[in-house]
């Protein structure tokens, strides 16, 4: 007979990590459809959220914490919570870019949009799949999945270039409009960074899995 | 390193009943080797054997080869209580000899023939310090080492087991008997006698071995299922059963 309540906590932990990485997703997705619906109200929503995030996070924290000192989890266990710890710090700044870009619609507030927005939908949505991977990668303790994640960030890079060249065009045709401009760039730098981070991640998946820490995707930003 | 001892094809049986199965691996000299396992895994017989224990045991029997620095343990020509003088031994319960403190860790060297005062003195001085206990005794020698406390009764046997100036030091479960304190002493004290003597210690405790050992072997029904440096056994063990037993998926 194995130590069965201890490994009961491992998978309760484990499922709270799934659970904040939802409302991460989420947030994400609502700051991005919020801003192209013009919807200060929503946005406001997703800053509040932010909250329930952070306390997530602690409260994930504090039982890894626990288990470590109650339980001295080794090998596989104790990697699972040393990646979790780690997980958890880039879920909570992955909430805070989405955080990030709902201030940025209360700060536009009712003025005009400078651009249709049709790249960064899409950069929202390729991040957004890329953190669903990650945590099926996760779960499923797959390490061509986590690698797999990584090279989508360029996906994501390559979007990035595409907005940020349209949006200096935007500034130099028309100067009125720069900080419109400035506010959809940081937009984007949001997004981008949220790639970023989800390769983060799935490093530590694969770290989770093998042992190893190694940098699977070197961003250009 | 050298290898103070290599395990070739080692099977252990008590009557019918086999202990140890085809067992190979090498031990390096002034290291400090766990030895990890289920109880009945076959960890206690392994280490009795280094130092010929199980030979009380009238029914054992043994095949293959234990050798130290490259000559057979089980040879005929082995003068055993020689054997044992080099290979020391402390055991799980703290038993010292109902005798005084000065007396206890003077014991070997007077089996051994040594009865001058001065030779008794400086020897006895100087192991009980390595034991780390000369603080808690300097004043009280001659006091009876039964009014010790645990703690201090096991490091009087380390003491003991110094004092005939072996090469090895065999542990098994040095410290299930002791408090934390104590048991902490006792890891210190094992890791500063890793530079002049090797030590081997069978443990219940996976914290302890991953604490205090160079080298960790995993034991079970006999079988040596991996032997490998302490902090891969701990991190990434190569063989899914270490990893459930350290991880205390079953066990």
């Amino acid at each position: 007979m194995g130590r069965v309540a201890y490994h009961k906590e491992l998978i309760k932990l484990e499922d709270d990590v799934y659970k904040m990485a939802a409302m991460v997703r989420a947030a994400i997705i609502g700051s991005v459809e919020a801003l192209k619906a013009r919807d200060i109200k929503a946005s406001k929503k997703i800053m509040k959220d932010d909250k329930k995030i952070n306390d997530i996070r602690y409260k994930i924290e504090e039982n890894c914490l626990l288990l470590i000192a109650t339980q001295q989890p080794m090998a596989v266990d104790l990697r699972i919570i040393a990646a979790i710890l780690s997980i958890i710090t880039d879920l909570e700044r992955i909430a805070d870019h989405a955080e990030g870009t709902a201030s940025i619609n209360v700060m536009i507030g009712k003025d005009e949009i400078v651009k249709p927005l049709e790249d960064i939908p899409q950069m929202a949505e390729f991040a957004v799949t890329m953190l669903d991977n990650c945590m099926k990668s996760f779960k499923n303790r797959d390490i061509k999945a986590a690698i797999a994640v990584c090279d989508e960030d360029d996906k994501v890079d390559d979007l990035y270039d595409r907005v940020y060249a349209d949006l200096i065009q935007t500034m130099i045709k028309d100067p009125k409009k720069i900080e419109g401009a400035t506010y959809l760039m940081w937009v984007a730098h949001n997004l981008e960074r949220v790639a970023d981070r989800v390769t983060n991640i799935a490093e530590r998946v694969v770290f989770m899995v093998t042992g190893k820490i190694e940098e699977l995707n070197v961003s250009k930003y | 390193m050298a290898a103070a001892f290599e395990i070739k094809n080692v099977n252990a049986f008590y009557g019918a009943t086999q202990a140890l199965k085809e067992i190979n691996f090498s031990i390096e000299e002034k290291t400090v080797t766990a030895i990890i396992g289920p109880s009945g895994c076959g960890k206690s017989t392994f280490i009795r054997c280094i130092n010929r224990m199980n030979d009380l045991v009238p029914v054992f029997r043994l095949t293959g080869e234990m050798l130290y620095n490259g000559i057979d343990i089980y040879d005929k020509s082995i003068d055993v209580i020689d054997l044992r003088r080099k290979i020391g031994m402390v055991f799980q319960k703290p038993n010292p000899f109902p005798k005084s403190i000065f007396e206890n860790v003077a014991y070997g060297l007077r089996i051994h023939g040594i009865n001058k005062k001065s030779v008794l003195d400086e020897v006895v001085e100087k192991s009980i310090k390595k034991a780390a206990l000369w603080n808690d005794v300097k004043d009280r020698l001659n006091d009876s080492a039964l009014a010790l406390s645990g703690g201090q009764q096991q490091r009087l046997c380390i003491a003991r087991a110094i004092a005939t100036e072996p090469e090895v030091i065999l542990f098994d479960e040095p410290c299930s008997a002791l408090d934390p304190i104590s048991t902490s002493k006792v890891e210190d004290l094992i890791d500063e006698l890793k530079s002049e003597y090797t030590v081997i210690i069978v443990t219940h405790s996976m914290q302890q071995a991953a604490r205090v050992s160079d080298y960790t072997g995993f034991f079970m029904m006999g079988d040596l299922v991996e032997f490998d440096v302490t902090k891969k056994i701990f991190q990434t063990p190569s063989n899914k059963l270490t990893e459930d037993y350290i991880t205390g998926r079953f066990g």
